[in-house]
């Protein structure tokens, strides 16, 4: 156990040195944009990932939560005049407490139907965010959120911004890794392999699920606020479906029941579609046949199926 | 110990147990028997709250179970290995036994949950050589001891046993009724379901036999195991074969 702490230190030293170099030593501020939408990315797979991956309960309506933090933040900031530093706990409060409501009713399901239950859910947010136009905008979107600042920093700069986002993710994994080796994550797999098993043992389930439903909308929350101020604007069309499509691909792509594998899913998924722009009209043909070739050779995902390529050719210089 | 009196339990529109009583005593075997779909486990089940609809009384030292959820019978002190074993796969036995004590989470309790594993480990030697592994991996018997194990992390006072000799080897079945022993000897008390009516009534104390809902027959193990009805039912012996053995 101990040695799996220390490792896990070192991984994340490791992990905070990148960002500081990437962050200081990459001159072309287009990158570190894309970066740091891979951030915010990030952040949403990791949030799907703890609910999907450890906890095994699937969500086709997340990106409700990610576009509650981001409207939240909007309109506290441009309609109320709030600073955002007090719209964003407010942001993730508001998703927090939509997030309990719908999760008493839909999260006694489960399977295919709990995927319809969260699907309709997220429908239901978008339109919301479509029709209701005197706050939101309606469907030509949402115009003049402000930028952040924090006092003589101003976080409107690529730069900066790349660097409050992957704070956010550091922190954001640190959390999660902690409480999945503790208690509640045995807890959480113990749900994923059977409900039933994990009752008999004492586990409260639906409590348990509910919470982690709770706090993988809270993630999610996080990431709308960090979208909005970072492109000023926002439309229904980034909380749609779609989106919530994209976000069980990277949990997928990169490894279930993995953090790392929620850092590897989104940059796939944020980096496919800027690679090949080269491909011009066939570019949607290409980024769905790469991501069939994952899935068939990797069916754990890239996480697992790196590691597993890793020991193999490990094991095959051993003889 | 544990009374359950006139108890009925409903999938829905069918009732599956059809008012039952028994009642369990302190430090003793007592065993269910009966074949597939006679209601023993959906019984199991009622006592520990996965089954929330049921009607009548059962009373565990005296408190009602009536409304208790799993875990807050988990907390009474009554313990459940599932039938067909149920660890989780791709978890370390060492973490599906710690799972096994998940009530028990406070700093001063630490102590205790470590010695309860050590204990544990001692009584099934072959989980603690295979501690790091995921339980996935181990053999059907093993699997079935990780299964008893992680039921006894909690401490319990009564350990509800469902089927533990499904799909095993007999000398596995011989073996894990020897521990079964050994548990009731240091005074936990057990409720074992069975189809293995054989082994069953050979280590139980007591015995109620289930047929489509309702107990048909109950007696002291010794009685059950030479009562003749029991030996047409379930101890693979049809009329025939006693009509032999009489003239």
């Amino acid at each position: 156990m101990n040695n799996h702490q220390t490792r896990n230190r070192i991984c994340y030293t490791v992990f905070l040195l990148i960002i500081l170099l990437v962050g200081y030593f990459l001159e072309n501020l287009y990158y570190i944009q894309v970066l740091t939408f891979i951030g915010i990315n990030t952040l949403l797979a990791l949030a799907l990932n703890m609910l999907m991956g450890y906890a095994g309960q699937i969500s086709l309506g997340h990106a409700a939560f990610y576009g509650i933090g981001a409207y939240g933040t909007a309109i506290l900031t441009v309609h109320y005049g709030f600073s955002p530093w007090l719209a964003l706990p407010a942001a993730i409060l508001s998703a927090m407490i939509v997030a309990y409501i719908v999760g008493i009713p839909t999260l006694k399901l489960s399977g295919y139907y709990l995927g319809m239950g969260t699907l309709g859910f997220g429908m239901i947010v978008n339109i919301l965010f479509r029709e209701w136009s005197s706050v939101t905008g309606g469907a030509s979107g949402f115009i003049g959120i402000p930028a952040l600042e924090l006092g003589p920093i101003s976080f409107a700069s690529g730069r900066n911004y790349f660097f409050l986002v992957w704070g956010f993710v550091l922190i954001g994994f640190i959390a999660c890794q902690r409480i999945i080796d503790s208690r509640i994550g045995r807890a959480l797999r113990a749900i994923h392999d059977g409900e039933n098993a994990a009752a008999a043992v004492g586990v409260d389930t639906r409590q348990l699920k509910l919470q982690i439903f709770v706090l993988s909308a809270a993630i999610s929350a996080l990431a709308g606020f960090l979208y909005a101020h970072l492109v000023y604007f926002i439309s229904p069309g980034s909380f749609s479906f779609i989106a919530s499509i994209r976000m069980v691909t990277m949990v997928v792509i990169g490894g279930m029941a993995s953090i790392w594998g929620a850092l590897l899913g989104a940059s796939l998924l944020t980096l496919l579609p800027e690679w090949l722009h080269a491909f011009s009209e066939f570019e949607m043909v290409v980024y769905g046949l790469i991501l069939m070739v994952v899935m068939i050779f990797l069916p754990r995902g890239l996480t697992r199926g790196l590691l597993d390529i890793y020991e193999r050719t490990r094991k095959k210089n051993e003889h | 110990m544990l009374r359950i009196k006139n108890l009925k339990c409903f999938y829905g529109r069918i009732m599956a147990v059809k008012g039952v009583s028994l009642s369990v005593k302190k430090s003793q075997i007592i065993t269910l028997i009966g074949a597939n779909g006679s209601g023993k486990s959906t019984l199991l089940e009622s006592i520990c709250g996965l089954l929330p609809d049921w009607k009548g009384e059962i009373t565990f030292e005296g408190v009602s179970l009536k409304g208790f959820d799993p875990p807050a019978v988990v907390k009474q002190g009554i313990s459940l290995v599932p039938e067909g074993r149920l660890v989780f796969p791709p978890i370390s036995v060492l973490d599906n036994l710690k799972l096994g004590a998940y009530t028990m989470y406070r700093k001063r309790q630490h102590a205790a949950v470590n010695q309860t594993l050590e204990k544990i480990l001692d009584l099934f030697p072959i989980l603690k050589q295979r501690a790091k592994q995921p339980a996935g991996t181990l053999s059907g018997g093993e699997q079935q001891m990780l299964a008893i194990g992680r039921g006894l992390m909690s401490h319990p006072k009564l350990l509800l046993l469902d089927e533990p000799s499904m799909g095993l080897a007999p000398l596995i079945v011989e073996k894990i009724f020897q521990i079964l022993e050994t548990l009731r000897n240091d005074g936990i008390t057990i409720l074992l379901v069975e189809q293995n009516a054989q082994a069953a009534l050979q280590i139980a104390d007591f015995g109620y036999v289930f047929e489509t809902g309702n107990v048909v027959l109950q007696g002291p193990a010794s009685e059950l195991l030479e009562d003749q009805e029991v030996k047409r039912a379930y101890l693979g012996k049809d009329y025939g074969e006693f009509y032999d053995d009489k003239y």
